[in-house]
């Protein structure tokens, strides 16, 4: 394991691994696994609203969108280069859909974040659904229709050796997870994390202690929704098309759900149930038929809901993390 | 001039199903401090109910004021059942949880209603059976009034004054009010907690159960998604009234059908469901309370 601790050698590993996974697998099964960084930024960066901070946030889609169609609209309308010069250009403009998006999160935040619990639910909820009507309304952005042959992630031909779209495009997704992963990682070490815990844990005592809640709402708010950009970008990228039907209200309670089944308050439990809920759809296809073509995951999904929250209302991991499980009698853990 | 007067009556009638609705909220609010987003799917299979007793009854074909109380009375006491099986296997466990485990499970709730009716009754919208005849009653000047938007508002006006004397002249009522005023005193006191809240939940969802059948009788077309989207708008309507107050759920409502249908007419009516979201966020950020809410002091 010593080996992933310098970045030149895990990026060549990354590269085999990808390769031999681009060589093994078909379109389809590419698609599932670049999905599954896409729902872990997603899922992870809601964990620090929903899980860490404890604000309840209903819109998360909202966000996500922002960035897919930011990408969608720079990638489209301007030139998008080919090669070498591809990467770097997509690494900028992905940094722009999650900008764009938290910019976003700051203004949507800043106000209704006085409010609290079910209120901010409903807020968000709303805030998610305009945007998805504004989207569908305006011809800017394709209305109903959508914005259709975004360009993938180039592939690179290095004097001879091909490297895959598909191998970059794995690579560009484990880069932005793992930048989200140690980002929300560190600052939860942080004095901001121990913040944002605070206001989870109660608001009143904290505003008491001294702590500026409204500005640590703010601020997980605007890191998550700059996180939620970024997965929006990837989302852009990897299915090369957009549209307002894609940001629906399912997909914030597809991420609600990898928070609460994860664990609130946990980063790879939430990154579990993100692998879990990318995977569950894929493996529920063939049941369609037997419900006349009713997705059969949701009544799976509410009912995981429901009876997480009778019996285990702080999530599957609660507050650990998956590598506490082969850590015995740990007394470390918060 | 007629036009609006016209348009008024229409946001009128459509205004009062959400005021229903919306009384579903707010009572279950005022007493247990959560939003129940499970009412709108009481409401949507509301919908179901009636339309498969209208046939179980063969009633579809016999279209009469006997023939819409009969349903309207079996619709109420099966979205009653419907609440207090949500109430007692969802909510009941998590009484002492924080309330944002609550909302999870009561979206969860939620969710679980509309596939699983999309699973039993299939996804395709279904032809509500005509209850009562659609026939012209009076015309003055340009503004033409039917039968529909009479029933519509006789019997939405006539259930929420039965809610008012409920509420206000019974001891049942005086109950529900001591219970969502504090409910650790009221027990003391001798109030059965849980049955005032097994009862709220029973006013509630008759109401959410007589407003599917209205609206099933206006808009004729049911399916298992119908609840979302009248849900949220009665949910705004609650706020706007200033949520946990009665008359507040009232006047919101009626105020949201009308400015609702005045956008279709003036505006986009893309833009209608965006409307409702639009007043939450302006409530929540102006006027938290609702217009006839109480600012309440939070104590530590």
């Amino acid at each position: 394991m010593n080996a992933l601790k310098t970045p030149i050698l895990s990026a060549f590993i990354i590269i085999l691994v990808a390769s031999t996974l681009g060589l093994l697998t078909n379109s389809y099964i590419q698609l599932v696994l670049l999905f599954l960084f896409v729902n872990s930024i997603m899922g992870m960066s809601l964990n620090l609203i929903n899980g860490y901070t404890g604000q309840f946030s209903l819109g998360h889609a909202g966000f996500v969108a922002i960035g897919a169609y930011f990408t969608a609209i720079l990638t489209t309308k301007l030139p998008f280069p080919e090669g070498i010069l591809g990467l770097p250009v997509a690494i900028l403009i992905s940094l722009g859909s999650g900008l764009c998006a938290g910019l976003v999160g700051y203004f949507v935040g800043l106000p209704s974040l006085r409010l609290k619990g079910d209120y901010l639910a409903i807020v968000t909820l709303g805030f998610g659904e305009i945007i998805r009507v504004s989207l569908n309304n305006i011809t800017f952005f394709g209305g109903s229709i959508g914005i259709s042959s975004i360009p993938s992630l180039p592939e690179l031909n290095l004097g001879g050796f091909i490297i895959d779209k598909f191998v970059i495009s794995l690579i560009f997704a484990t880069f932005w997870a793992l930048l989200c992963f140690f980002v929300i990682w560190r600052l939860l070490k942080s004095s901001h994390g121990r913040g944002f815990l605070s206001v989870r844990e109660d608001e009143i005592a904290a505003e008491a202690m001294g702590i500026n809640t409204t500005q640590m709402k703010v601020q997980a708010f605007v890191v998550s929704s700059f996180f939620a950009g970024i997965a929006g970008s990837l989302y852009a990228h990897f299915t090369n098309y957009v549209s307002p039907a894609s940001f629906t209200f399912l997909m914030s309670i597809d991420a609600v759900i990898m928070v609460v089944l994860g664990g609130m308050g946990s980063m790879t439990g939430c990154l579990a149930s993100a692998f879990f809920i990318t995977l569950l759809p894929e493996i529920l296809r063939s049941l369609k038929e037997f419900t006349g073509g009713v997705d059969l995951r949701m009544v799976i999904y509410s009912l995981a809901l429901i009876f997480i929250m009778i019996l285990r209302p702080q999530g599957l991991f609660g507050e650990k993390e998956i590598f506490h499980l082969w850590r015995k009698n740990d007394k470390t853990t918060p | 001039m007629e036009e609006i007067i016209q348009h008024f009556i229409n946001g009128l009638s459509i205004g009062s199903i959400y005021s229903l609705i919306a009384l579903g909220y707010t009572m279950v609010y005022g007493i247990l401090q959560m939003i129940n987003f499970a009412h709108s799917e009481v409401y949507m299979m509301g919908a179901f109910f009636a339309y498969y007793s209208a046939k179980f009854l063969n009633l579809e074909k016999s279209p009469s004021y006997s023939t819409l109380i009969i349903i309207l009375v079996i619709t109420m006491i099966l979205c009653s059942l419907l609440a207090l099986t949500i109430e007692k296997f969802a909510y009941r466990p998590l009484r002492k949880q924080p309330k944002l485990n609550v909302l999870i499970t009561a979206i969860g709730v939620s969710l679980f209603l509309q596939y699983f009716a999309q699973i039993i009754f299939g996804a395709d919208p279904k032809v509500f059976p005509n209850l009562i005849n659609n026939q012209l009653l009076f015309e003055v000047g340009g503004v033409s009034i039917n039968t529909f938007d009479v029933t519509i508002l006789g019997v939405s006006l006539l259930s929420m004054l039965g809610l008012h004397f409920l509420v206000y002249h019974t001891k049942m009522g005086q109950g529900m009010r001591a219970v969502s005023h504090n409910p650790a005193v009221a027990s003391i006191l001798g109030i059965n907690v849980n049955r005032t809240i097994a009862l709220t939940f029973i006013a509630g969802s008759s109401l959410a159960g007589i407003g599917s059948v209205l609206v099933g009788i206006k808009y004729q077309k049911i399916e298992p998604l119908m609840g979302t989207m009248i849900g949220l708008k009665a949910f705004v309507a609650a706020v706007l009234g200033g949520i946990g107050s009665i008359a507040g759920a009232v006047v919101g409502g009626l105020v949201l059908g009308i400015s609702e249908v005045l956008v279709v007419v003036y505006g986009s009516s893309q833009y209608r469901d965006a409307l409702a979201f639009g007043i939450l966020i302006f409530i929540l950020l102006f006027k938290p309370a609702g217009i006839f809410g109480k600012n309440t002091i939070e104590k530590v």
